[in-house]
Parts: structure tokens; sequence; C-alpha cells
């Protein structure tokens, strides 16, 4: 049994959560207490990748990101790097695919946070940054971390997005998802059953991993 | 007199009344993606001149599509771009040995983007360093890469090449990963590449060791054995090679 394709999708996914996370909560900050106009629409946009089909953030991915498209041939010229066939670019398109599940759930939690806090930490005279770090955040980060895993089991999930931008190339870009694919193509049934099993428990795992997180009780426990 | 007039206006209404039937039929068509431009064209015409038979086209890598059947994908119809595919679907007992023509034939390329600055005059050519990536299709599932991969292989250039190898789902996606310019070369059929004249060029043809030709059989388990077979007539017949033709497919024989 070849476990490149587990440890390729747990690095990929991981990767794409981190990137989702630092963006998801700057994001989510912004839209849950900024008011400006296009408000509504840039959080309608950024939500798209949870509806489009994967095969169109393949294809714009794959536009923008491409040899010959805007993004990818100015990276390509000024600093040498290519994202199409790497796993960097698998990374790209599971955080775009899921990163809505990360800022949605971090907008919700900074409204949800009671502004009477921030105000008695600013009376008590710290900076702003101080009052995001040690008030606003630790008192939004369970749902911010519910988030972040629902959005790792998407990122272990995405299949075409990654397939088209990454390709299929074994040990480099196949992840789990695309390992089950190529076997079914393939008529290694025994191959697939593996693959399978194995990317359900991990799944399973951090479906309760965030279902610990996000329930109330475990703030009891704390 | 009048009898035999009788029976025959009898034998015209129930003929005509039984090809109404037996040609009321939606025929599912599993084929390979080098098909893809010609079997349109032939599945339209073959609609015009069979009415009330609906063509429903399938398109993947031949092997792909053998597994769907296997796995009772409700197909009439299958066409793959090699003899090994069809030769695995004998052997599974999914279509039969006398049921089996060769509709075309075909060649192998390899075709680089235009105004690529390398040349490539023979596939030992590839291994030169300008050329980073080469679109190959899967050789588990995709003909096309398998054909590319004995190729290779014969002339003892596998182990170089396949490390720079992007492995493919089927022939078109490696057509289409060249037209982008994200390889720097890719293995496709003749025809494919014609698809897409401005956006490849055929830089040379590939010495294949097993010559490319596409076998069409109705499958067993198909409901519609008797549309099947007449489509696969119709395959080989004058009308539907001349839009082989037109496409760049070789005659089968």
């Amino acid at each position: 049994m070849d476990w490149t394709a587990v440890t390729l999708s747990l690095k990929v996914a991981g990767c794409a959560t981190v990137l989702d996370l630092i963006a998801g909560i700057a994001v989510g900050y912004l839209l849950a207490r900024g008011r400006f106009p296009g408000r509504a629409v840039l959080d309608s946009f950024l939500t798209l990748p949870m509806v489009l089909p994967p095969t169109v953030i393949g294809y714009y991915l794959l536009v923008l990101f491409g040899q010959r498209g805007w993004v990818g041939s100015w990276l390509h010229q000024r600093f040498d790097i290519n994202l199409i066939f790497t796993w960097q670019g698998a990374v790209i398109a599971a955080a775009v695919v899921a990163f809505p599940l990360v800022f949605k759930p971090a907008r919700a939690a900074f409204e949800g946070v009671d502004s009477q806090f921030e105000q008695a930490a600013r009376v008590l005279g710290i900076s702003e940054l101080a009052v995001f770090l040690r008030v606003t955040l630790p008192l939004a980060w369970r749902g911010i971390l519910a988030g972040a895993l629902l959005a790792f089991a998407r990122a272990i999930g995405e299949f075409g997005a990654t397939l088209m931008v990454a390709g299929s190339i074994p040990g480099k870009t196949q992840t789990l998802s695309i390992a089950v694919y190529e076997a079914v193509q393939a008529g290694q049934d025994q191959l697939a059953s593996t693959l399978v099993i194995i990317t359900s428990l991990v799944s399973v795992a951090v479906l309760l991993a965030a279902g610990q997180v996000a329930s109330p009780r475990s703030v009891h426990k704390r | 007199m009048r009898l035999v007039s009788k029976l025959n206006l009898l034998i015209a209404i129930a003929f005509t009344g039984a090809t109404a039937n037996s040609f009321a039929v939606d025929l599912t068509v599993s084929a390979a993606s080098s098909l893809t431009n010609a079997f349109h064209d032939i599945a339209r015409s073959y609609e015009a001149q069979h009415a009330g038979t609906k063509v429903l086209l399938n398109f993947g890598a031949s092997g792909a599509l053998l597994q769907q059947i296997a796995k009772g994908a409700p197909v009439d119809v299958f066409a793959s771009a090699d003899e090994a595919t069809m030769d695995e679907a004998q052997r599974q007992g999914i279509v039969s040995r006398k049921e089996r023509n060769d509709i075309a034939g075909n060649a192998l390329v390899v075709i680089v983007p235009p105004h690529a600055t390398y040349s490539v005059r023979r596939i030992s050519d590839l291994t030169q360093g300008a050329i980073k990536r080469v679109a190959i299709g899967n050789a588990d599932s995709v003909p096309a890469g398998r054909y590319a991969k004995q190729a290779l292989e014969s002339a003892g250039l596998w182990s170089a090449i396949s490390s720079k190898s992007i492995t493919t789902q089927n022939v078109r996606q490696s057509l289409d990963y060249v037209a982008r310019g994200e390889v720097d070369a890719g293995f496709v059929y003749a025809t494919d590449a014609a698809v897409r004249k401005s956006e490849v060029e055929i830089a040379c043809d590939v010495p294949v060791t097993t010559p490319i030709r596409y076998p069409a059989a109705t499958v067993l388990t198909s409901h519609n054995q008797n549309a099947s077979r007449r489509f696969i007539e119709y395959l080989m017949s004058p009308a539907a090679q001349a839009i082989f033709a037109r496409y760049g497919f070789r005659p089968a024989k």
C-alpha cells in the first residue's frame, strides 16, 4: 500500500486550511465590522466557490494561473513560479473551494461577540490591535475553528478543480480523491476500496473534531 | 393476383409497423474520446436516416468506459480506441467476438504548441532539456497513453520521458494541455491534432508497435440488439466512412 496519496492529501488540505484561516479571519472581521458599499456583493462573490461546480472553479483557475493566464504569466516571468501541475496548485484549488466554509462562520462568530467586552478593554487603555488579539479573536475562536475543520474536510474531498489545475501526477499531485478516480477508471477495485475507506475514516475523524469544537458543552469542559 | 397484392399490402403494413417500433429507441453509445467529433456527425446523419432513433453519445477514455459497462451502465454500443480494451471486454463477457468490427484506424503523433522554440523531429528529441512536461494519457485506462508508452518503451525512452510526463484522463485532455501551452509536448492521435489545427502543431509521427484500430461491438446486455447492430453496420457504411475520412481517420483495414 502506497501512502503518498494520503500524506499528500493531508499536506494539501493542511496548507489550504492555514491559508483559508488567515484570509478567512481577515475577511470575516471586515464583513462583520466594516461598513462599506458593496459589502453584500463581496460576501456573495466570496461564497461563489460553494455553489459553483468545481469544473467552473477549475477553469477559472486554469485561465488565471496558467502559463498564459494573467496571474500565471506574471508569476512565471517575474519569479519563475509555475502553479499548474504542482502540489501548490492543488493547495490553491482546495483553498478557493473551501474558503466560504471559513469566512462565513468567522463572520458570524465576530458578529456574535458582545461589543461591551471590547469597549471595556478600550476603557482599560489597550491598543486596537490588542483588543482584537486578546478580546475579539479569543471570543470568536470557537466558531472560526469549527469552520476551519470543515474547510479541512472539504479540502481533503476536493476533486474537480484540483484535477484540472494540478493534474494527476503520482506522488506529486495525485491526492486521495484523484487516486480513487484513477483506480476506478483502471478497474483496480481493491485499491479503490482501500482508498475509499481511508478517505471516509479521515473525513469522519475531522467531522467529529469539528462537532466537538462547535458544541457548547466543550466550553464547560474547559 | 388479388391475394398476392393483399399479402403485399399486409407485409408492407406489418413491416412499417415493425420498423416504426424497433426504430423508436434511445441508443446509448459509449465511444473513445478521440471519436468525439466524427461520432457527433455520424450520429446526426444516422438519426436523420432512422426516424425515431435517438443516439445518445457518451465519451471517455476507453478503459474508463469499459469499467462503466462492467459495473452495469446501460450501454448498447461500445467503441474503443484499441483492440486491447475490446479484448478485455470480450474476456469479461461484455461483448462477443462475432459482434465485433473494426470501424476506423488512426495514427499517433507528438504535438507541440505553435511557435515552440525547440524542435521535435523524432520521439527521442523529447529527452532534450527544453522540454519539461509531456502530456501522456494514463496507460492503465487511456489507449493513446498505452500506444505512447509502448512506443517509448520499445525505443528505450520510457524511463527518460516518464519522469516529465503529465498523466491525463483521456486523449483530449492531452490535446487541451498542449493547446493551452501548459505542457511542452503531448501524445495524441493525428485526428485530435486536426481538430485544433490553429492551436497545436504536429511535430512528428510516433512509430507504434501495434496498429491503431477502433473496434466497435454490441454490448451483450443491451436491450436494443437489433438497433445496435444496425448502428454498427452504419459505422462501416460508405456514408459513415466518408465522415471518418473527413476527420482524418484511416480505413480500418
